[in-house]
């Protein structure tokens, strides 16, 4: 068995930045796309930490599969957000997300 | 019994009795379209049935050949040697049913109804009486539908003034015509009259009783807007009904003990060596039977209802009310008379001898024409229920057929007189003969007939009875009433008869706006009348009389003979009395020595006593009506008091009980549900305020609550988060 090359926690620690990162892009953002983008940074740190726990399954591959599954899923969520902020934009000429108050009442 | 012959003569018979019904539909059908040829075809369907039953009535006498020769020697021999004594009678009467064929009966029969032990067919019976019956009743019925044409034709002209169905004083009733509605209902009367006389058993007689019965309350209420009208109707249904209940116990007797409703059967299980039905069971039944017969022919103290059902149109008293619907309760006892034990005949002569002396004597002091007529056709009913009940079969049944001649005769007589006149009251007419002399002839023709004057048909067929009831007397000597009534009835008989007479056609004209108005009327009802006087006259031919020996001719009935002068001297004391009758009519109101009001005078009790009818409303009146009245009253004031109070409390309460219940339901049930509605909706407002739209508070809350739980899992250690998770 190869020596990892990076420690457990080095790894936790990148993806908990990332986390960080992410959660507070998408709550400091009023552009769509930005909120968006937030969002795959967070999914993708939650990636990292699956493949990083991984090996300590007994096959291996358990975090793996998840994280591909953490890949595929967020491409399809991407594909319904960005169809649902083509339309708002279309409707209101604008993508910021506070101005998306019409369910509210 | 008779020889079964191949039925064809019976459907002859059946097809005379359905034409009336024929024409009974198809007058329904039409209604008031048919307009005056609805007469034509109620008169045609009757005339056709008369015929038909004549033809059948030939072919019945050809076959019983002999019907109309003269009396077989023996015959005569063996009934002379019975006048001696009915016990003698018997066996000698039996020796020449013997030495003779049976009389000749058609008979056939169909099934109808089969119920378990009860089994009732529709039969047929023709005989000697059923063949003699159905002439005459074609016969006096197509007349009087003739007549009906005539006189019924106010009921054409539209529409018809009827100044009786309102109080004196107010314009008269204007309402449509019911010409066809009257032929309808005759037809239909026909038609159960005809039934009732060709039935083969008591129960298809007791079915056409009732039809007969529901005929005569139409015919009697045809002008039901008249109040009198309607009422007599309703008497005369009710009074039959009473009646009938008893004849319904002697069918009950009847089937419980001989099982059969059938006439022959009948017979034939009381003749039985050991008959079921004997005793006081056996003189129960036959007084029950007679009941009906008490109701349907106007016996005392049934009689009440017939005078009063004078209120309908003349023919129809005629047709129903004289030759044939009441004449159907002798009808009835002629042919039920081997169920009468000794003792049922002892009450059926005693009630015919009553009644003939109570309505002579309320004939006497009658003034409305059609009510004499009617008191005296109560009184002839009485001569022939006696004739039976001393045990004159031939006698009774025979003054039944020359009766419904003359009366059917007397009857459209004074139908012409107050079709010409335009009042029933004698007192207003007088001297009318020469204004119609037709109707005076042929009335006083009627007249004479009933009186019972040689030569026409009343003297042979009351000179019968009358010899019956002397024969029966010098038998029983104690039963002399039943002798002397008929013989005073003669007398009273001949005295009303010829004082109607005097009153309406002879003397001075006592009210000069009626005899003005008087008319003869027109041929369509004299001919009627003429036809019907003819058979008046020449009824009772013969040596002995045709019609008596058309309906004894080998019949096996037990035939008491009396002994041939017991015949002459009743005949001689008959006459007697009768020319008195008369003669005393002739001093009263013809050659007017003696006055009529003078005796009223002088015997005033006796007087109302009679223009009371004996008080005999009067009794029923506080008997019966009276205490029926105050019941009802009683049980009205039950009603209001305590069953509408109970009724509207318990309404009350439920109403007091809903109220409470709706106000539980508004404020209690409603308010509950409103309460957790309101809840619901205020806290639901309160969580609303999480909910502001905006996406990037979202995510702060997100963020904020995964911290919060990863702070508690923090606090809580490892082991207290799996414990957590494992509970």
């Amino acid at each position: 068995m190869q020596h990892p090359v990076a420690s457990l926690p080095t790894i936790l620690l990148i993806a908990a930045i990332m986390f960080v990162c992410g959660a507070v892009c998408m709550a400091t953002k009023r552009n769509a796309v930005g909120i968006l983008i937030g969002a795959e940074l967070v999914l993708n740190a939650s990636n990292l930490n699956f493949v990083a726990f991984a090996y300590l399954t007994p096959f291996g591959i358990d975090g793996q599969v998840f994280a591909l599954f953490g890949i595929v899923l967020p491409a399809a969520e991407a594909a319904i957000a960005l169809a649902i902020i083509l339309n708002f934009y279309n409707n209101h000429m604008t993508v910021d997300v506070d101005r998306a108050t019409e369910l509210k009442d | 019994m008779g020889i079964t012959h191949p039925s064809w003569p019976v459907s002859l018979y059946v097809a005379a009795w359905l034409l009336p019904l024929a024409s009974f539909v198809v007058l329904v059908i039409g209604g008031r379209r048919w307009g005056r040829v609805g007469g034509w075809i109620a008169l045609g369907a009757i005339t056709g049935s008369f015929l038909i039953s004549a033809y059948g009535f030939w072919l019945y006498a050809h076959e019983a050949s002999g019907l109309f020769a003269p009396r077989a020697a023996h015959h005569e021999a063996a009934a002379h040697a019975g006048g001696a004594g009915s016990e003698a009678a018997a066996p000698d009467a039996g020796a020449a049913v013997h030495a003779e064929p049976a009389a000749l009966v058609w008979r056939d029969s169909l099934p109808w109804i089969q119920i378990g032990k009860l089994s009732i067919r529709i039969g047929f019976l023709v005989d000697n009486l059923s063949a003699t019956m159905f002439l005459m009743v074609t016969f006096v019925a197509s007349l009087i539908h003739l007549y009906s044409y005539g006189y019924m034709h106010e009921e054409l002209h539209e529409p018809v003034h009827d100044p009786r169905a309102v109080p004196p004083g107010q314009p008269p009733l204007h309402r449509r015509g019911r010409f066809t509605r009257f032929f309808s209902y005759m037809s239909l009367f026909c038609f159960s009259m005809l039934g009732l006389v060709i039935a083969d058993n008591i129960f298809m007689v007791f079915m056409f009783w009732e039809l007969v019965g529901i005929c005569s309350y139409l015919l009697i209420g045809f002008y039901y807007e008249r109040p009198s009208a309607a009422v007599a109707a309703n008497k005369a249904f009710i009074t039959n009904r009473v009646g009938d209940a008893g004849m319904i116990v002697g069918l009950m007797i009847l089937w419980t003990t001989l099982g059969t409703f059938n006439f022959d059967e009948i017979a034939a299980k009381l003749h039985a060596p050991d008959p079921q039905l004997t005793g006081a069971l056996l003189t129960v039944a036959g007084i029950a039977i007679f009941a009906g017969c008490v109701g349907k022919s106007a016996q005392f103290p049934l009689h009440v209802w017939l005078p009063d059902a004078m209120e309908g149109p003349t023919p129809v008293s005629a047709l129903i009310h004289a030759a044939t619907m009441v004449a159907a309760g002798v009808y009835l006892v002629g042919r039920f008379y081997f169920l009468f034990s000794p003792t049922a005949l002892l009450v059926i002569a005693y009630t015919g001898g009553i009644t003939l002396f109570m309505a002579g004597s309320i004939a006497l002091v009658m003034t409305d024409i059609k009510r004499v007529l009617a008191y005296s056709t109560v009184s002839q009913l009485g001569y022939m229920m006696l004739g039976l009940g001393v045990g004159g079969w031939a006698a009774g049944l025979f003054h039944l057929l020359t009766h419904a001649c003359f009366k059917a005769l007397l009857f459209l007589g004074s139908g012409s007189v107050i079709h010409g006149t335009g009042t029933q009251e004698m007192p207003q007419m007088g001297g009318l003969f020469r204004k119609m002399p037709i109707t005076a002839i042929t009335m006083l023709i009627g007249v004479l007939a009933i009186s019972g004057i040689p030569w026409f048909s009343g003297y042979y067929s009351k000179d019968a009875i009358i010899a019956q009831a002397m024969f029966f007397y010098q038998e029983h000597p104690e039963h002399i009433l039943l002798f002397v009534l008929p013989v005073v009835g003669a007398a009273i008989t001949a005295f009303y008869m010829f004082r109607l007479f005097f009153l309406t056609f002879t003397g001075k004209p006592r009210d000069h706006q009626v005899y003005e108005h008087a008319h003869e009327s027109p041929p369509v009802m004299w001919i009627p009348l003429v036809a019907l006087a003819i058979p008046s006259m020449i009824a009772g031919y013969g040596e002995p009389p045709f019609i008596e020996r058309a309906l004894t001719y080998r019949v096996p009935v037990p035939l008491a003979h009396p002994a041939p002068g017991v015949h002459e001297a009743a005949g001689l004391i008959a006459l007697g009395v009768v020319v008195f009758g008369i003669l005393m009519s002739v001093l009263f109101y013809y050659a007017r020595l003696l006055s009529a009001a003078e005796m009223a005078r002088q015997f005033p009790r006796l007087h109302q006593f009679l223009i009371h009818k004996w008080r005999f409303d009067d009794l029923y009146e506080a008997v019966l009506v009276r205490p029926v009245l105050v019941l009802s009253a009683a049980c009205r004031r039950f009603d209001a008091g305590v069953i509408d109070r109970l009724v509207d409390g318990a309404a009350r309460a439920v109403v007091g009980v809903s109220r409470w219940d709706g106000w539980f339901d508004f404020r209690v049930i409603d308010g509950a549900v409103n309460v957790v509605g309101d809840w619901v909706y205020a806290i639901g407002y309160q969580l609303r305020r999480a909910q502001t739209g905006r996406l990037r508070q979202y995510v702060m809350f997100l963020v904020a609550a995964s911290l919060g739980l990863v702070a508690l899992f923090w606090s809580l250690g490892v082991t207290g988060v799996s414990r957590l998770i494992i509970r």
